[in-house]
């Protein structure tokens, strides 16, 4: 069986598995890493997503044989240490507004928060309504004005714009 | 009723167990109906004077004793209980009852969820909103009792008095200065026999914990990824497992034609044919997917082959019975009809269990709310007794009603069974949309009258594909009454009906019942039941009503309200929402109230129906009017945690928002279309209001009211006003966006598609 390598939350690991099985399955079901969780496997409804490199991505549509030896690949096990800290910014601030009900989607929707963030202090500027109308990911529960008042408190504590 | 249980001492057991152990007595603590209102000219409704919650409040009385807190010898306090967790934040809840009445600090209480246990009958059953209901007294009840005998042991142990000790954050303190922590009496207070004994509990003006803001005790494991649900537990051998299933509802397997080129696929080991599709066992749940695009099966017929929305609606309205009011010439009328197509109640998180069986013994994972039913159904199913069946309930990630079935924890069992190996079973979302459990399509067909400013009747035939209520009441015996053809599932359906459902209006006259017809679609109880689809109906003909007695909606709603806090939401909603603010064209305000589970709410919401935000771009998904503004005021009766209502509240604003705008199914040739969440249309970031406020009303009531699905109807209801002012038409057919398919479906076969592969072009 083919062998790949790469960076996952700090630490090189090697992992045999089929060239086309899905990055999802490579954590979850053979490395045991269950925070990213399994909504759909169709790239919609972003409850795995995870980041590569710092960008929020889905594992549930990426082959494992498309990831290279250097990618690094962050879980939400992997975030705090981003910011050597305890907790993100992003994670206290969900905390600080009680944001999870069932808790399903939600370390889908703190990584993606946490990119959406530093792309738009990447380009200067804070983050707005128009771009958390953008994020896809689904939370069942329904507690979408919770993450909009996180994210925007997060987003002060996180690295101000340049 | 908790009233007169406050001021009565309230009897326990001190268990014998290694460490204190409290197991309480509830039998006396039966359901006291309220007394009825002063109802002139309508007579009450069955809902007014006994609802659903007291039903269940009866039924669950005699076993509750059976709840036991235990205390440790770390000095943590823990109770495995026989509820749910499915996102409500009921073990938040339950912990801030026990240490309230410990006198323990929160983060010192452990609140796991129990395995089904058949002789507690009735009292394993999570919905109808009642769990603060059912558990409120007993809870708090073993909690005051295992304070009790700490204190008692404390004082026996310094020989003083047990009154002049004080408790507090786990520890005892004597006036001389003495003091114990709990862990250190745990093991002393624990009794060698059962002893009877009695306690009080607190007065709710020494409370420091109940009805105070708390954040849920599991957040911390959630956002850091370590809240495990069933597919995240390890359980040794239980290999990921999933389904490829007929192209229409309930279809069945002939055959499977590909087995062996199935089973040399990379890492499958096993294939077996179930009732309702072939289940793949693999090494990782992708193989799983990619088996399913493979396997070749020869498929029987469904239960509802060759029906689509058009032919369900159609016996619909055939069934609808007429309406019986008749329309006098010296009163005025209005008349309509609404549709509600099909609605999935499907959470995030897919049908799941994991199943162990052996040849003498089952054991099963499972988010469920009817632990017992699912036990007995599935030690039927096995051949094996119900004694020989584990039935573990494991956090949930969200149900909406979903989980009162058991029907992934069956297939797990049977599937296990099969293959004579553990499995880890997952459905998919395409199954869950497809095969899963759906509120029924339903026509709600309405008529009032009025005359010289008054209304004079209020008759509604609601009519809806059967609901199943398979569940019963969660135990093994109701449960199979419902399944009897006639006096069962549609008795138990009318009764639930009858006790869910009233009109919290003086309208004279007045009717609401349901017609059920018996279509065979895999149907269950989803959030909020019958409510925000009859309410949506009421609400919208009080607004017709208005129109035509030339009253505003808020005025004639305080000019026929019954009831004294309905009106107070309704007053404070209008107040705080500013109603009849002036607004642009193509925006408005609408309100609705509603009143179940003892509970009052009055939801307020601005809607922009204008073009500009109808039709802006969103990629696979709609955009739609949006509700930019929500408020919510509610009376829960007893707030045991506001932060948490304030989450149910702000729940029940989004599915009220898509049951009305975007969520629907859309039923084709046996099977719906939807198969993923970019065709389920569930409220998104860019349809939520931008700003969602609650007002939580003081009460002078000390019983908690049912929450968990308040929000949903009057929502709903609100949305639906709201987009009937903006636009000057009534809306009758719901989601409004139902008659346009704002996708493309996803092939029938395979049953569940490949992933993508292009993931990383999609990073940002």
């Amino acid at each position: 069986m083919p062998t790949h390598a790469f960076i996952l939350n700090g630490e090189q690991v090697t992992v045999e598995a089929e060239d086309n099985l899905r990055l999802l399955w490579v954590l979850r079901d053979i490395l045991g890493v269950t925070g990213p969780k399994y909504g759909c496997a169709l790239d919609v409804c972003k409850a795995c997503t995870c980041h590569i490199n710092g960008l929020a991505f889905n594992p549930c549509s990426v082959r494992v044989k498309d990831i290279k030896p250097t990618d690094e690949i962050t879980t939400i096990e992997g975030l705090p240490a981003t910011v050597g800290a305890d907790l993100h910014p992003m994670q206290q601030a969900w905390l600080d507004y009680d944001v999870a009900q069932c808790g399903y989607c939600q370390p889908g929707q703190i990584m993606a928060a946490v990119a959406k963030v530093k792309r738009a202090h990447a380009e200067g500027r804070e983050i707005t309504d128009a771009d958390l109308d953008e994020l896809r990911n689904i939370c069942r529960c329904g507690t979408y004005s919770r993450i909009r008042q996180a994210v925007k408190a997060a987003a002060q504590k996180m690295t101000s714009p340049t | 009723m908790a009233k007169q249980l406050d001021r009565r001492r309230l009897l326990g057991y001190l268990v014998a167990a290694p460490t204190l152990a409290v197991a309480v007595d509830w039998t006396a603590a039966l359901a006291c109906p309220q007394a009825t209102r002063a109802a002139v000219p309508s007579l009450p409704q069955p809902e007014e004077i006994f609802d659903l919650g007291d039903m269940q409040d009866l039924a669950a009385a005699p076993t509750s004793g059976l709840i036991t807190v235990v205390v440790n010898g770390d000095g943590t306090a823990s109770l495995a209980v026989p509820r749910a967790e499915v996102g409500q934040g009921m073990t938040t809840a339950i912990a801030m009852m026990v240490a309230e009445e410990l006198d323990l600090p929160l983060g010192k209480v452990t609140i796991t969820l129990a395995d089904a246990r058949p002789e507690l009958l009735m009292n394993q059953l999570t919905g109808g909103s009642n769990s603060m209901r059912s558990m409120y007294i007993p809870v708090r009840a073993a909690a005051a009792v295992a304070r009790q005998r700490l204190v008692e042991v404390a004082a026996a142990t310094w020989d003083t008095d047990p009154a002049l000790l004080t408790t507090r954050h786990g520890v005892i303190t004597a006036p001389e200065g003495q003091t114990a922590t709990y862990g250190e009496l745990a093991a002393p207070a624990a009794a060698r026999t059962t002893l009877t004994v009695t306690a009080q509990l607190k007065p709710q003006s020494a409370f420091t914990i109940l009805g105070t803001p708390q954040g849920r005790i599991d957040a911390r494991d959630i956002v850091t990824g370590r809240k495990q649900f069933t597919m995240d537990l390890q359980v040794p051998g239980a290999k990921p497992t999933m389904v490829a299933r007929p192209p229409t509802i309930n279809g069945t397997v002939v055959s499977v034609n590909n087995v062996a080129a199935v089973l040399a696929m990379p890492g499958v080991t096993d294939v077996a044919a179930l009732a309702h599709g072939v289940a793949i066992r693999a090494e990782a749940f992708g193989q799983c997917i990619d088996a399913i695009q493979v396997i070749d099966v020869t498929w029987g017929p469904g239960t509802v082959d060759g029906q689509s929305d058009d032919t369900v609606e159609a016996q619909l309205k055939a069934a609808l019975p007429d309406l019986t009011t008749p329309l006098s010439l010296l009163a005025g009328s209005v008349d309509a009809e609404f549709f509600f197509a099909f609605a999935s109640n499907s959470p995030l998180e897919p049908d799941c269990a994991i199943a162990d069986v052996r040849p003498g013994s089952a054991e099963i994972w499972s988010s469920l709310k009817a632990p017992i039913v699912a036990q007995g159904a599935i030690a039927a199913a096995l051949g094996l007794p119900v004694s020989a069946v584990t039935v573990h309930v494991t956090e949930g990630g969200g149900s909406f009603g979903r989980h009162l079935f058991h029907d992934a924890a069956l297939e797990a069992a049977e599937a296990s069974q099969k293959m004579g190996k553990p499995v880890k079973l997952s459905w998919s979302r395409t199954d869950n949309f497809r095969q899963g459990r759906a509120h029924p399509m339903c026509v709600s067909r309405v008529r009032a009258s009025y005359a010289l400013g008054n209304v004079l009747t209020y008759e509604q035939r609601h009519t809806s594909v059967q609901t199943e209520f398979g569940h019963g009441l969660g135990d093994m015996v109701t449960a199979t009454a419902s399944k009897l053809p006639v006096a069962g599932g549609l008795a138990l359906s009318q009764t639930i009906f009858e006790l869910t459902q009233s009109s919290p209006y003086n309208f004279g006259v007045t009717v609401q019942a349901l017609n059920e017809i018996p279509l065979r679609f895999s149907t269950g109880s989803m959030r909020n039941i019958y409510s925000p689809n009859v309410a949506c109906a009421q609400e919208l003909i009080v607004d017709q009503l208005a129109k035509k007695m030339g009253q505003d909606p808020v005025m004639f709603r305080r000019n026929f309200l019954k009831d004294q806090r309905l009106l107070a939401v309704l007053n404070k909603a209008a107040a705080a929402g500013a109603w009849g603010k002036a607004m642009p064209p193509g925006t408005a305000q609408g309100i609705a109230v509603h009143s179940e589970y003892r509970g009052a709410i009055a939801v307020l919401v601005d809607i922009d129906c204008t073009a500009a935000t109808v039709t802006r771009p969103i990629s696979d998904g709609v955009a739609g009017p949006r509700v930019t503004r929500a408020l919510v005021v509610v009376d829960a009766g007893f707030t045991i945690n506001p932060r948490g209502l304030e989450a149910q509240m702000i729940g029940g604003v989004q599915d009220g928002i898509a049951l009305a705008l975007t969520s629907s199914l859309h039923i084709s040739a046996g099977i719906p279309l939807e198969g993923s969440w970019d065709n389920y249309f569930y409220t998104r970031e860019w349809n939520t209001p931008l700003d969602i406020s609650v007002i939580v009303m003081p009460s002078a009531s000390d019983s908690p009211s049912g929450a968990g699905e308040l929000g949903v109807a009057p929502a709903f209801a609100a949305v639906a006003c709201a987009y009937a002012r903006a636009t000057g038409t009534l809306p009758t057919r719901f989601p409004i966006n139902h008659a346009a398919l704002g996708f493309t479906p996803l092939p029938l076969e395979p049953s569940t598609p490949q992933s993508p592969t292009d993931g990383l072009g999609n990073a940002f």
